[in-house]
């Protein structure tokens, strides 16, 4: 929502394009057929077509807006998004304009009571978290996808139906100009948590309803602070509730805080109530300059996910196949994560890189990686808002504690984003126990410093061998879609991997490990990769 | 612990809860909780004595 007298796109620093739907001659082939069909041109459903498209797989992707989400929604990108960014090949405006940050304060009662670091070092190329406003995350996916040959992106154009066909799905289309249906032969429903694809599919979301509500609102203001996450807890400005404040760039501060219980939703976003929230709560933090009010909303703490991301040949990708808290940042992250995984797998199933059942990994690991969330943001949500009283008093004893006590404070640590591990996955190797230490089969690779730049920047575009024995990597030499790379026994990357010099570990595209081997055999490292792949039959 | 020294405790434990004031003796026995629990550095011990505690609640 936006103040009074204003239009839901008209914002202090944000201007909006307006998009056509396809004109003239361009319509003439709307209905040819398609390999894949990306329903929704929100963050995931672009990310999704680029990821297919670095794999050389064509797309049309189709939104029914004119333009791109109307609020800044998801400002916290975490690193592991931001190295799926890399590998698309499109973080430098992220870079450029993203405000990164390593700290988070927590205050009770407007005492400190805690400051958390999270991990952070010279060997990694991203920062843990950045802060950027949803409209700017479009936008510079847009950019890419824009200028891709391989995306034909339609707007104003909204799927009415998605219908089972011989060998594929056929997708109905709806624009300002009619109607046509594309026969597609897969279908990525990347159309956000009110899904009309899940709706048609008769699918529905399953788990918890949190009854947490929060506004979230964004105001414009010179105000000294650095980008620190700061979390109030029973301040004055809000007796028995939490605050969360964040900056972003283009002087836009985020203020995010919970309603009490009986708080009536529609009352707390009439604008007047918003503004004197907001004064409150700025007050408090010693804010006395002016602000402007950008845009507000409310959010509810849900846990919900379908049990199945894949429907015979569409894949639910994003919020339409899961809806997570926001305490965790996970909504838009696991976004990210969920379409770079499918990208990959159906582009080297549809260019014959990979076989079919590889595409049975994507729930296993997706979801996987939603249930998890959903473990740490029922934890996190139980500190925040208190579902009961017993919770309530526990978590007030601790926040008492916590003035003089550190242990208890880092019970208000929120433990944001460590990737899931997809250590149960299909196309995961169990991990070899001949390690004592490193990441294990399953996690996501640490970067490393490698020369004056770092380990991720010379992966290969496919899978990745690293390895510390140039022998190993000439016995891999002929294995189509694997690159061997090799490392410095003693280097600061093989002391991240906890690395002998036979040791070798296998990389996916996402940059996920497939497989790690203490000391490496060449037939050992082929079998593993075919089964990456689901390519042993061949 | 010797009897006597029990009997120290509890007094004192009374004494805190009628000071702790109207409304927060909960609070202040649920801070006493965390902090006993690690001073004790046993969370096995702390959990056997929490089933303990419950015990005979409703008599
Ligand atoms: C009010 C609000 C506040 C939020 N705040 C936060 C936050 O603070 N932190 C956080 O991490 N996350 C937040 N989120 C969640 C975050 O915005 C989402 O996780 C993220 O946008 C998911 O991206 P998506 O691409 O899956 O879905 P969306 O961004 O919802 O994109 C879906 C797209 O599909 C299009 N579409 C829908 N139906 C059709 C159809 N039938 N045909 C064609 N196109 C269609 C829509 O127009 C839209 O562009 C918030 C969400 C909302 C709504």
């Amino acid at each position: 929502m936006r103040p009074a007298g204003k239009g839901a796109t008209e914002s202090l620093y944000f201007d909006y394009p307006r998009f056509d739907p396809p004109q003239g001659a361009a319509r003439a082939a709307l209905d040819a057929p398609a390999r894949a069909v990306i329903v929704g041109a929100g963050p995931v459903g672009m990310t999704a077509a680029l990821a297919l498209a670095r794999e050389g797989v064509a797309s049309v992707l189709l939104d029914d807006k004119s333009t791109f989400n109307d609020g800044s929604r998801a400002i916290c990108v975490s690193r592991s998004s931001f190295q799926i960014l890399d590998r698309l090949g499109v973080v430098g405006p992220f870079l450029d304009k993203a405000l990164g940050w390593t700290t988070g304060r927590s205050f009770y009662r407007g005492r400190q009571i805690l400051e958390f670091e999270m991990p952070d070092s010279a060997d990694e190329k991203f920062r843990p978290m950045y802060n950027l406003e949803q409209q700017y995350i479009e936008a510079f996916l847009w950019q890419a996808v824009a200028g891709c040959d391989l995306i034909d992106a339609r707007w104003q154009s909204e799927v009415t139906g998605v219908a089972d066909r011989e060998g594929g799905v056929a997708v109905t289309v709806r624009d300002p100009q009619g109607c046509y249906t594309i026969p597609a032969d897969w279908v990525l429903a990347c159309d956000g948590a009110r899904s009309a694809v899940r709706g048609m599919r008769g699918l529905r979301l399953k788990g918890e309803n949190f009854e947490g509500r929060y506004v979230i609102a964004d105001v414009q203001m010179e105000h000294d602070y650095p980008t620190i996450r700061r979390a109030l807890f029973d301040p004055d400005c809000r007796r028995g509730g939490t605050v969360l404040i964040h900056r972003q760039p283009d002087n836009i501060w985020r203020i995010d805080y919970q309603l009490a219980e009986g708080e009536d939703a529609e009352e707390a976003t009439r604008e007047d109530v918003v503004r004197d929230s907001v004064a409150a709560v700025l007050k408090d933090i010693g804010h006395e300059g002016p602000w402007e009010l950008e845009w507000w909303s409310v959010y509810s703490a849900n846990t919900l996910a379908l049990d199945d991301y894949r429907d015979g040949r569409v894949f639910f990708v994003g919020d339409s196949a899961h809806v997570v808290p926001i305490f965790g940042v996970r909504g838009l992250n696991n976004g990210l994560a969920d379409a770079m995984n499918i990208g990959w797998k159906l582009g080297w199933v549809l260019t014959g890189r990979a076989g079919p059942a590889l595409l049975d990994s994507y729930t296993p690991e997706r979801r996987g990686a939603t249930l998890d969330v959903f473990a740490n943001a029922s934890k996190s949500a139980r500190f925040m808002t208190p579902p009961s009283h017993g919770w309530r008093v526990m978590r007030d004893a601790a926040l008492s504690l916590a003035l003089d006590h550190e242990f208890a404070g880092q019970l208000a640590n929120p433990r944001q984003m460590t990737p899931y591990v997809y250590a149960r996955s299909p196309v995961v190797r169990a991990d070899d126990p001949g390690f004592a230490g490193g990441p294990s089969a399953g996690d996501v690779l640490p970067d490393a410093r490698v020369g004056d730049g770092h380990l991720s920047d010379r992966l290969g575009p496919g899978f990745t061998l690293l390895c510390f024995d140039a022998g190993l990597s000439r016995a891999l030499a002929g294995e189509a879609g694997m690159q061997a790379m090799v490392l410095e026994p003693g280097s600061a990357a093989a002391r991240r991997l906890a690395a002998g010099p036979g040791s070798a570990y296998l990389l996916r595209p996402d940059l996920y490990i497939a497989a790690r081997w203490h000391d490496a055999r060449a037939e050992d490292v082929i079998a593993a990769y075919r089964a990456a792949i689901c390519k042993s039959g061949d | 612990m010797t009897q006597a020294e029990i009997e120290t405790v509890y007094d004192a434990l009374a004494a805190a809860i009628d000071g702790a004031g109207a409304g927060k003796s909960e609070l202040f026995l649920a801070k006493l909780a965390l902090l006993l629990s690690r001073r004790l550095g046993d969370a096995t011990a702390v959990l056997d004595c929490i089933a303990e505690a419950r015990r005979h609640l409703e008599d």
